[in-house]
C-alpha cells in the first residue's frame, strides 16, 4: 500500500477529480478539480497550498553539523547564518549530482536538509569523524508550501511574526495560532511563496487555519500538475525528469554534473574540501560539456506545422515529462526532459540539455513535436532560464 | 528400422528438447529417444494426488533464454509465465521481512527493518543489474578455452576480454568479489539487516552442498540474479500448469519443426565404432543410427553408463569422476485442504501469491549445512516456498491448494543412507520446522509427497540427484564445464555431443546448453 500524508483527511475530501499520483511512496493529490488549470492560476494570482509532505527531512545536528554538510554539499553551508537556508546540489566522487534540496541552518549547531530521495545512508557514511548526528524526521515533520502572491498576506494573519522581515530563502521559528512551526521563504514555483514545516500531528490543525485565513484570499489546495507548469517557468529542475541521479544511472553518459544542471553557481570551489571537488574543478577549467538550458518555441514555425495538416496548433496546457529531441543543422543535438504551454506567458516553453556550443542564449534548433500521428521538427530557440522570474519572488 | 537421422538426442529433459528444436529448425532429421513416458526431465507437472498438479521437481521459471523463447515461438506452443509478486521471509519472532515487486512498496517494508538497507537496496540493484549484464554474453557463448591458441578461442577470448575492460573500474572490482567471495561476506558488504542478508544469501546456496558463508557462492547469487523476464532481470515467474507445460511447449515447438519425440525408449548404450559414435542401441534391442548423437544426460551417466570407459582416454574419464554432483535439495509437495495461515502475517494476502523463505538467518542457513556437511540432513531445513494454485488456480481444486517446497540440505551421501523411513523423517522436518511459522499447515494436508537427491536419481537418472546437473561452483563452470577442454559440447568421442547442464552454462530451466549445444554442433557443419 502506498502511503497517505497527514493531510490525507482533508485532502481526500477536497478530490473532486479522484487523481491521485506517487510521489516517494505517498498518494498526493494530481488536481484537485477535474483540470488543473484553477489551481495553477492560484499560484500566479492569489495563493496555492500544497501538500509537500513526501519530502525526505533530515536534521543534522552537532558541533561538526556544519562541516558534515559542506563536505557533502558543493555550496558553502558554514558561511550560511543562522535562519539562512541554501539550496544545494550533492555529489559523488565523479562530481556527478546525487541528488539536490535546500540546507537550513536552524541554529549554529542544527540544520535541515530537505531532498527528493532518501540521503540517510550517504549522509551517515560520510559523517565518520565528524561530531554530527543524522536524524531522519520525514515521517515527525511534514510540510505544506504556500504559494503565490497572497501567500504573506494569508500567512501573516495566523502567525506571531512579522513576516515582512522574513527575506527570499531565510528561515524563522514563529508560531501560526499558538502552534510551532518553521517559516521558510522557499518553494518550488518561483513565486513569493513560503513552505511550513510542523509536527506531523498539528498537520490537520495548521491546514484548517490556513484555508481559514486564506479563503478570502483566495487560497487554493493545488495538485502536482499545477505545481508542474509552475516549476518548469520557473527553471526549477526535477529529479529522474530532468537529471538521472548519480546512484542510480546504469550508464555514465546517464550522470551529470553540476554545471551541466546549470547550478555551478552553488558550487563553491574555494572551499577547503567537498566531495566531488577534484573532479568539479578540472571541469570548471575545461568547461561541461553540455549545459541545461531553457528552449522556447517559435510560434510561427508551430502553427504552420498543424496549419499544414489543416488544424490550429494544439499546446501542452499539462506539463510533459518525456525525452524529446532537439535538432541543428538537421542533426540530434540535444534532448528536452520537461515543457509546457505556460498559459501566463502565453508560450511553449522547455527545459533542455545541449552540448555547451549550442547553449547561448538565442541560439535556433529544432525540436521535434507530433503532428496528427507525424513527427515534425518545430523551429525553437534557446532563451534565458527562468522563464517567469517576479519581482515579489525576492521583495 | 527404415528412418535414418540426422541426430540422436538421448534425453528428453528440456535441454534436449531444446536442442532437438534447434536441429530440426536446421533442417536436421532428430529423434528424441525418452527412457520415461513423458517427456521433461526434472521440468514435468503429475496429478500426484487427484485433482492436484504438482510440478514435482522443478518449479519457477527465471533463466529460460529469452532467445530461446523467441526463437522456438514458445508462447505459441502453450508458454505462459505468471508473475511472482514477493517474497515473504518469516521471522521466529514474529515478525516477517517481505520483498516485493513495487519500488515504493518494497522501500517501505524494508524501511520497517532498516533505513539504511532501504537505501542501499536500489543501489544494490543497479549494481547487480550491471553485473548480470556483464555475464550474461557468456551465457550465450560456447566458452572460448583460455589454454588454447587456436585463432577462433583466441578471438572469443578477446571479446570477452574487451567486455570486461568495458565495465569500467568500479564493475570489475564488484565481479571480481562476486567471483570469489562467499554470499554471506559479499551481503554484509550492503545490508545490515540479518534476514535480507539471509534471504538474498538462499539464492547462493541453491543446488549446492554449500553454505552460505562457502566462497563462491556469490556468484551462485548472480546466477539466480540473471533470470530474465521480457528484458527484465531478476524477474522470477510460475509457468502456468507447472514446469511441465514448459517441456511440453518445447516439445511442441520441436515437433512443429519436423523433430520426433519417442517415450519410453531407454537407450543403454552409445554405438561406438572406431572412436566414432554411430547411433545408439535400445534396451529392446532396437539400434538406432545417426551421424551425430547428443547427450541430454549428465556428464557421470553420459560417459560412464552410456559410452564406458573403455572407449574414452583414462585423463577424460579420471575427470568425470572429479566433476562433482553432491545433491542436496529435496522436495516436499503438498496437496492442501486449506491455505497455510502464517502467524506474522495472517490471512490471505498478496504475500501468498509470491515465495515464502524459511531461512531467517544467516547463521539459520549455515547451520542447516553444518549438517549437511557431516552427512546428516537438516533438521531445520531452509525452504523456497511457492503456493502454485494461488497463481494458477488450476492446479488444484477449487478451493484447494498445492504448496512446493523446495528444502535444503538432504546431502546425497546421507550417513548410513536413505531409507523409506528417513525420507520421511525429512518430510516431517520440513513440516515440523514450517508449521512453526503456519500452523494451521497440518491439519490442512491432505497428501504430502516427498523427494530427495536419491529419488530424483532413480527417477530421472540424474547422478546423486543434483538439480543442476553438477554443482554450479566455480571449479565446475564456463571453459572447466564439466571438463577443462571438453566444455565446447564435444566429447573424446567422434560424433558424440553433450547437451545437458552438467556442460555450460549450467543448470536451471535455461535451455541454453541444449541451444549451445546445437548452434556449436550446427557450426561444426554437423549431421
Amino acid at each position: 500500500m502506498l502511503k497517505q500524508t497527514p493531510f490525507h483527511p482533508r485532502t481526500a475530501a477536497l478530490c473532486q477529480s479522484h487523481a491521485w499520483r506517487r510521489w516517494a511512496g505517498f498518494v498526493v493529490a494530481s488536481s484537485y478539480a477535474l483540470s488543473h488549470e484553477r489551481e495553477y492560476h492560484a499560484i500566479r494570482g492569489a495563493a496555492a497550498l500544497f501538500d509537500v509532505s513526501p519530502l525526505h527531512k533530515y536534521l543534522v545536528r552537532g558541533r561538526d553539523a556544519a562541516r558534515l554538510l559542506d563536505q557533502v554539499a558543493t555550496h558553502d553551508v558554514s558561511r550560511a547564518q543562522i535562519g539562512q537556508a541554501l539550496y544545494s546540489p550533492w555529489c559523488d566522487v565523479r562530481g556527478k549530482v546525487l541528488d539536490d534540496g535546500t540546507i537550513a541552518r536552524l541554529d549554529e549547531t542544527t540544520f535541515r536538509l530537505t531532498s527528493a530521495e532518501p540521503n540517510l545512508r550517504w549522509l551517515q557514511d560520510n559523517a565518520h569523524g565528524f561530531e554530527a548526528r543524522i536524524e531522519d524526521v520525514s515521517a515527525a515533520t511534514t510540510a505544506l508550501a504556500l504559494q503565490g502572491p497572497n501567500a504573506r498576506a494569508i500567512l501573516q494573519q495566523l502567525s506571531d511574526r512579522d513576516l515582512g522581515g522574513l527575506k527570499y530563502f531565510r528561515v524563522t521559528e514563529a508560531r501560526l495560532r499558538g502552534i510551532p512551526v518553521t517559516i521558510s521563504r522557499t518553494g518550488y514555483t518561483g513565486d513569493l511563496g513560503y513552505e511550513i514545516w510542523l509536527d506531523a500531528a498539528d498537520a490537520l490543525a495548521v491546514w484548517d487555519a490556513l484555508i481559514e485565513a486564506g479563503t478570502p484570499y483566495g487560497i487554493t489546495p493545488a495538485g502536482i500538475l499545477a505545481l508542474d507548469v509552475a516549476r518548469i517557468e520557473a527553471g526549477l529542475m526535477l529529479l529522474d525528469v530532468d537529471y538521472v541521479p548519480a546512484n542510480r544511472t546504469l550508464v555514465d553518459s546517464q550522470t551529470s554534473s553540476p554545471f551541466e544542471l546549470d547550478l555551478g553557481w552553488a558550487v563553491k570551489l574555494d572551499k577547503a574540501h567537498f566531495i566531488g571537488k577534484q573532479a568539479l574543478a578540472a571541469e570548471a577549467r575545461s568547461g561541461p560539456a553540455w549545459r541545461f538550458v531553457g528552449i522556447q518555441v517559435e510560434w510561427n514555425s508551430f502553427e504552420r506545422l498543424f496549419a499544414g495538416v489543416g488544424l490550429a496548433p494544439r499546446v501542452p496546457t499539462a506539463a510533459w515529462r518525456t525525452s524529446v529531441p532537439l535538432y541543428a543543422g538537421g542533426e540530434q543535438v540535444g534532448y528536452a526532459t520537461s515543457g509546457v504551454w505556460s498559459p501566463l506567458l502565453k508560450q511553449y516553453i522547455a527545459l533542455a540539455h545541449v552540448p555547451s556550443r549550442w547553449s547561448a542564449p538565442g541560439t535556433a534548433l529544432e525540436m521535434e513535436v507530433t503532428v496528427e500521428h507525424r513527427r515534425q521538427r518545430t523551429a525553437a530557440r534557446v532563451v534565458k532560464k527562468p522563464f517567469f522570474d517576479p519581482e515579489r519572488k525576492r521583495a | 528400422m527404415p528412418a535414418s537421422y540426422d541426430a540422436i538426442v538421448i534425453g528428453g529433459g528440456h535441454n534436449g528438447l531444446v536442442a532437438a528444436a534447434y536441429l530440426a529448425r536446421a533442417g536436421k532429421r532428430v529423434v528424441v529417444l525418452e527412457r520415461r513416458e513423458r517427456v521433461g526431465g526434472a521440468a514435468f507437472s503429475e496429478q500426484v494426488f487427484p485433482g492436484f498438479t504438482f510440478s514435482v521437481f522443478s518449479y519457477v521459471v527465471s533463466l529460460l533464454r529469452p532467445e530461446i523463447i523467441r526463437d522456438l515461438d514458445l508462447p505459441r506452443h502453450g508458454l505462459h509465465v505468471l508473475p511472482l509478486e514477493s517474497t515473504l521471509t518469516p521471522l521466529p519472532n514474529g515478525d516477517y521481512l517481505a520483498q516485493w515487486n513495487d519500488h515504493d512498496q518494497n522501500r517501505r517494508e524494508l524501511a520497517r527493518h532498516s533505513l539504511r538497507d532501504a537505501e542501499a537496496y536500489d543501489e544494490f540493484g543497479r549494481l547487480m543489474h550491471q553485473m548480470s549484464r556483464a555475464v550474461k554474453p557468456f551465457l550465450g557463448m560456447a566458452p572460448p578455452d583460455p589454454g588454447s591458441f587456436a585463432p577462433r578461442e583466441l578471438a572469443a577470448l578477446g571479446r570477452l576480454g574487451r567486455q570486461l575492460r568495458g565495465l569500467g573500474r568500479d564493475q570489475f572490482h564488484a565481479l571480481h568479489k562476486l567471483l570469489t567471495m562467499s554470499a554471506a561476506d559479499y551481503l554484509d558488504e550492503w545490508f545490515e539487516t540479518e534476514a535480507l542478508k539471509a534471504t538474498k544469501s538462499a539464492s547462493g546456496i541453491i543446488g549446492t552442498l554449500q553454505g552460505p558463508r562457502s566462497p563462491g557462492t556469490a556468484y551462485v547469487l548472480l546466477h539466480h540474479y540473471m533470470g530474465e523476464l521480457d528484458g527484465v532481470f531478476r524477474a522470477w515467474g510460475f509457468a502456468k500448469g507447472g514446469n511441465g507445460s514448459v517441456s511440453a511447449a518445447i516439445a511442441g515447438a520441436a515437433r512443429a519443426l519436423g523433430a520426433e519425440i519417442r517415450t519410453e525408449a531407454p537407450v543403454t548404450n552409445v554405438l561406438v565404432e572406431n572412436g566414432r559414435a554411430t547411433g545408439v542401441a535400445l534396451a529392446s534391442g532396437e539400434e538406432i543410427r545417426a551421424q551425430r548423437v547428443l547427450s541430454n544426460a549428465d556428464p557421470r551417466r553420459t560417459f560412464f553408463d552410456l559410452v564406458g570407459e573403455k572407449h574414452l582416454p583414462a585423463e577424460f574419464t579420471d575427470a568425470i569422476r572429479k566433476f562433482r554432483f553432491r545433491g542436496a535439495s529435496a522436495k516436499v509437495n503438498l496437496a492442501l485442504d486449506a491455505l497455510p495461515n502464517f502467524t506474522c502475517l495472517p490471512g490471505p494476502g498478496a504475500h501468498l501469491r509470491g515465495a515464502i523463505s524459511i531461512g531467517p538467518s544467516v547463521d539459520y542457513l549455515e547451520r542447516a549445512y553444518d549438517e549437511a556437511k557431516y552427512g546428516e540432513f537438516s533438521r531445520r531445513p531452509y525452504m523456497d516456498i511457492v503456493i502454485p494454485s494461488m497463481i494458477d488456480p488450476g492446479m488444484a481444486p477449487p478451493g484447494k491448494h498445492v504448496m512446493s517446497i523446495f528444502a535444503q540440505y538432504a546431502p546425497y551421501h546421507l550417513n548410513g543412507g536413505w531409507t523409506d523411513a528417513r525420507r520421511e523423517a525429512f518430510g516431517d522436518a520440513v513440516i515440523d520446522t514450517l508449521a512453526e511459522y503456519a500452523p494451521n499447515l497440518k491439519s490442512a494436508i491432505l497428501h504430502r509427497q516427498v523427494v530427495v537427491p536419491p529419488d530424483i536419481e532413480r527417477t530421472l537418472g540424474i547422478t546423486e540427484g543434483s538439480i543442476f546437473h553438477g554443482e554450479l561452483s566455480l571449479q565446475q563452470m564456463f571453459f572447466l564445464r564439466p571438463v577443462p577442454e571438453w566444455a565446447k559440447y564435444r566429447t573424446p568421442i567422434h560424433g558424440l555431443w553433450q547437451c545437458g547442464a552438467g556442460t555450460h552454462p549450467g543448470g536451471g530451466v535455461m535451455g541454453a546448453a541444449g541451444r549451445l549445444a546445437a548452434l556449436e554442433l550446427l557450426k561444426a557443419g554437423g549431421a
